[in-house]
């Protein structure tokens, strides 16, 4: 699932139009870990401007968020379950891992979940 | 244009709170049977405005909300600015007491919040007398930090963007986008360093987990209401609580987070209803 998936970002991104005007004073290149699985996204000014697949043999990045592939899967659900809702919640229960220079990503959390939630197929309503 | 007024009505008291002097915001509507509500870390009393406006409780209640000093339009105290907020389960206690007394409170029902549900369980332990029956919503026995709580308050990062960002999560996902992002606007809105300050409290001060089981419900009905989606306090962490104090009434809502009454306050009132109804039959002059 995750090969195609995280390419999807840039474009998924980049069209909310909001979500770029809040990222705008951020550049940068974070790692995200899917399993075995890495990738590097790249931030100009609130837009992706590249999503890259691994493996790295230098890869640069300011920060990494690591987690096994089933967490990213749950957390990538239409529906996530109690404990997969939120990236907050990953790291509440210890199963992904926020490292590097954290300060990137804690001032602009708000960006980083939800440009990751855009992942989600619709939320279904029961 | 249409324009209407809302039942709440608001004031300002005067009063000493740990040797100083405060200036508090207490709000109200209703009538009947005092329900004082404690709002949760660096948030303030608007959280209970869904409660406030619903005629199922007001009905049957008074309804009290105040800030907690730091919070909402409650000041700090006067030399503020030389120091550094930390609640302690010392002085949340007496704010609480103190301000029942100012407000001639006689056993009112206490129903907090997240830190308002870990006082609720101080109060269920240390002044069960004070009280016809406690709430606690979100309430858990202790948390450990999961996130370095630095980020809160330092110059570098916008304070309200950080503790709105922080909490989004917690809110349940089924919650109405206006009563969602009202919650995680009162978080934006917490002054610089407060909402660590409360969490001081939660995080350290006011672990209560080898005195909870001591709570002796015979002497106040203790009732815990969770919500599904809260990973701050779990359900697992509410419904252990419950298990080690006979005669606690434990409920898990689901769909709803760690802010049940300003998320989705409809939905909250449903589970609330039974439980203040339980509270209305076991009501016998103590």
């Amino acid at each position: 699932m995750e090969a195609p998936l995280i390419e999807l970002l840039k474009d998924k991104v980049n069209a909310d139009a909001a979500l770029v005007r809040r990222g705008r004073f951020l550049t940068t290149t974070f790692l995200v870990e899917v399993g075995t699985t890495q990738w590097l996204v790249s931030i100009v000014e609130g837009r992706i401007i590249s999503v890259t697949q691994g493996p790295f043999v230098m890869p640069s990045w300011s920060f990494a968020l690591r987690a096994p592939q089933e967490e990213w899967q749950k957390f990538w659900s239409a529906n996530p379950q109690p404990g997969s809702n939120d990236l907050m919640a990953l790291i509440r229960r210890r199963v992904l891992t926020a490292e590097g220079d954290l300060h990137v990503f804690m001032a602009n959390l708000r960006y980083f979940k939800e440009s990751l939630e855009k992942l989600r197929p619709a939320r279904v309503v029961a | 244009m249409s324009a209407s007024f809302e039942p709440v009505i608001g004031r300002y008291i005067n009063l000493d709170l740990f040797g100083r002097a405060h200036r508090i915001y207490v709000e109200e509507a209703g009538q009947g049977t005092p329900l004082l509500c404690l709002h949760t870390a660096g948030s303030d009393t608007r959280q209970y405005r869904g409660l406030m406006n619903h005629s199922a409780i007001t009905e049957g209640h008074r309804v009290i909300a105040f800030d907690m000093p730091w919070h909402g339009k409650s000041s700090p105290p006067a030399g503020w600015h030389e120091e550094e907020y930390q609640l302690t389960s010392a002085h949340y206690t007496t704010m609480i007491l103190d301000i029942m007394t100012a407000l001639d409170l006689e056993q009112p029902i206490v129903m907090g919040c997240s830190i308002g549900g870990r006082i609720a369980l101080h109060l269920a332990l240390d002044h069960p007398e004070r009280f016809r029956a406690i709430i606690g919503l979100q309430a858990g026995a202790h948390v450990d930090p999961y996130y370095d709580l630095n980020f809160l308050h330092r110059p570098d990062v916008h304070g309200g963007e950080m503790a709105g960002a922080i909490v989004s999560g917690l809110v349940g996902p089924d919650a109405p986008v206006k009563e969602r992002w009202e919650t995680l606007w009162h978080y934006m809105q917490g002054g610089p360093g407060v909402f660590k300050g409360d969490l001081y409290f939660y995080k350290v001060d006011g672990d209560i987990r080898d005195r909870v089981g001591r709570i002796d419900t015979k002497r106040c009905p203790l009732f815990l209401l969770s919500g599904e989606y809260d990973y701050s306090c779990t359900p697992e962490e509410t419904l252990a609580v419950a298990a080690s104090i006979p005669g606690c009434e434990v409920t898990i809502m689901k769909g709803l987070g760690h802010f049940p009454m300003s998320e989705n306050p409809e939905s909250f009132v449903g589970h609330l209803m039974p439980v203040l109804d339980k509270i209305r039959a076991l009501a016998v002059p103590r």
